[in-house]
């Protein structure tokens, strides 16, 4: 690059891709370096301050990755140097010192490196010792590309609350003395499940809340598709990785046909599916294909698999309901829940009969602990009112009203009602 | 290594199934001796029941004393460990390793150094001495 003055809009471009692209990169090696992720991260943030005044005057370097890191890993030997509480200091400014003189960039060739230092990063931001709304902040905040301000606003709490929330947690990870490793073989299949968790939880979170800002909603559940795509790339032969992602993808191929103009929830029968995005689509069926060739079956994969069959079929008539069933069979032989074997009655009512429905949802309509939990007794009306008892299930549409929060659910459920009447 | 603190948190129980706990006394001493060969084991107490537990506060120069814990809770301390980890991976490991924490409930918590403390202490103004270190802990 020539020396001159570089035009502000270039300089503010080339940052704001180095902080999308690089970021989470050059984080999750001085996390390494430095011992310790609070100085690391305030590390990378001088850097790209820096980075705002120096590549101005001396223009874009040629490699933004390799500057920023350089003058990151420099910016946390100056705050080490100052900073005398930090446990171990003179090693972890001797181990800095070392790396610098090396040159020790984390260059692109050296992928290796950089994959271990990433999964290091996934795993210590999803470790079981924090509680899951931390784990979930801070795996946004490390992995992916969004600031704290952002976050708070995905998940309603003010930036001050969730700001507290990042700081204790990487506090935590120093003072506990969390390790910033990969888990050994023993430990890595329970570890990934519990980072794939966290990852499905954001997805979540941006997909089925209706309130909020819907912007900043989306924000989410690309960041947890990106991180699908991202723990794909490092864990390729992970089967649930791959079913994982496949489960974002067809979901999220249906965003814009979920809700009506008028902001009403659109059930999957009713839904315009000319608003279903295609490649989203292919590519989730793509990575659901890749996954089952791995021949290790898990509930991801078997959720993922469920929504490709209601995908694939022309309409609600023309799905394979018994086979959505079986799919739902195994999922609960996996992993036990009232909610999957809710979904399996609904699935065996649409296949043989609103009887053969209602005789599996019989035990769960005496379950106390699904007393309250209003997809059941929604489901239980829907069943009832296919079998011709409308009365019966008009009291289970009202009970289903009485337990909704959900403004466009309850609007949706008075509708049914109002159809039996 | 860091030393780390197992807190065992129990519910007193009656005197029968207070005897069944006591068969895993075997599994103890086998437990008790792996882990001091491999050089973890820093310190473990037993305490006796909260039955002989005393409370000591001081407010306003008064000494009150009360007979029992200070707040009557189900899980009460009955005991400890103090090991040598590598990291909290391995502290969790060791805690899931103790046969109580099939009833109990075992807390771990990273031991303050004595360094530390003393930074802690002139970082929000006391007068501590160097020499200090070696008396706090």
């Amino acid at each position: 690059m020539s020396g001159g003055a570089e035009p502000a809009d270039a300089v503010l471009a080339a940052i704001a891709r180095a902080f999308r692209e690089e970021r989470a990169i050059v984080l999750a090696t001085l996390i390494r370096q430095a011992g310790d992720f609070q100085l690391a991260e305030d590390a990378v943030q001088d850097a790209f301050e820096a980075a705002m005044t120096v590549w101005r005057r001396d223009g874009v370097p040629a490699n933004p990755g390799a500057w920023i890191t350089t003058a990151a890993r420099r910016r946390a030997i100056d705050r080490l140097r100052r900073d005398r509480s930090v446990a171990d200091r003179a090693q972890r400014l001797a181990d800095l010192a070392r790396v610098d003189a090396q040159h020790e960039e984390p260059s692109m060739d050296d992928e290796s490196t950089i994959v271990d230092d990433r999964l290091r990063l996934i795993f210590t931001c999803c470790h079981p010792a924090l509680d899951m709304p931390a784990r979930v902040a801070l795996t946004l905040r490390a992995l992916g590309g969004m600031t704290t301000g952002e976050i708070a606003r995905a998940f309603l709490v003010g930036e001050a609350t969730m700001g507290k929330r990042i700081v204790r947690a990487k506090r935590k990870i120093a003072d506990a003395g969390i390790p910033y490793r990969v888990p050994p073989d023993d430990e890595l299949p329970n570890r990934l499940r519990g980072v794939l968790r966290v990852v499905y939880l954001i997805f979540n979170e941006g997909y089925a809340a209706t309130e909020g800002d819907r912007l900043v909603r989306e924000e989410l559940c690309d960041e947890a598709i990106r991180l699908g795509e991202l723990l794909a790339r490092l864990m390729p032969d992970d089967a649930e990785v791959w079913g994982l992602l496949a489960l974002m993808l067809l979901h999220d191929a249906r965003r814009a046909a979920r809700v009506d103009p008028a902001g009403r929830w659109v059930a999957l029968d009713a839904q315009d599916r000319s608003l279903w995005d295609r490649d989203r689509i292919r590519e989730g069926l793509a990575n659901l294909e890749r996954a089952v060739r791995l021949r290790r079956p898990g509930e991801y994969q078997l959720q993922a698999a469920i929504t490709a069959l209601q995908i694939q079929a022309p309409g609600a008539e023309g799905t394979d309901w018994a086979q959505i069933a079986k799919l739902y069979g195994a999922l609960g032989a996996l992993n036990p829940s009232p909610v999957i074997e809710l979904n399996r009655a609904v699935a065996v009512g649409l296949a043989s009969g609103p009887g053969a429905g209602l005789e599996l949802l019989e035990p769960l309509l005496g379950d106390p602990a699904l007393e309250r939990y209003q997809p059941l007794h929604a489901a239980h009306a829907e069943l009832l009112s296919r079998a011709g008892d409308a009365q019966g299930a008009a009291r289970a549409y009202e009970r289903a009203i009485a337990l909704t929060a959900n403004a466009v659910e309850r609007a949706e459920l008075e509708r049914r009602l109002d159809v039996l009447r | 290594m860091s030393q780390y603190m197992m807190l065992v948190y129990e519910e007193e129980v009656d005197a029968a199934e207070q005897a069944e706990r006591e068969h895993v006394t075997p599994m103890l001493l086998e437990l008790h001796a792996s882990l001091r060969e491999a050089g973890m084991l820093v310190g473990v107490q037993r305490l006796r029941s909260t039955e002989s537990a005393t409370s000591v506060r001081v407010r306003e120069g008064q000494t009150e004393i009360t007979d029992g814990p200070f707040a009557a809770t189900k899980e009460v301390l009955a005991g400890y460990y103090i090991l040598e980890c590598a990291d909290l991976d391995q502290a969790l490991e060791q805690a899931a390793r103790l046969p109580m924490a099939r009833w109990a409930t075992v807390q771990v918590r990273p031991v303050m150094p004595p360094d530390e403390w003393l930074r802690v202490a002139r970082e929000a103004g006391a007068d501590v001495p160097d020499e200090a270190v070696e008396h706090l802990a």
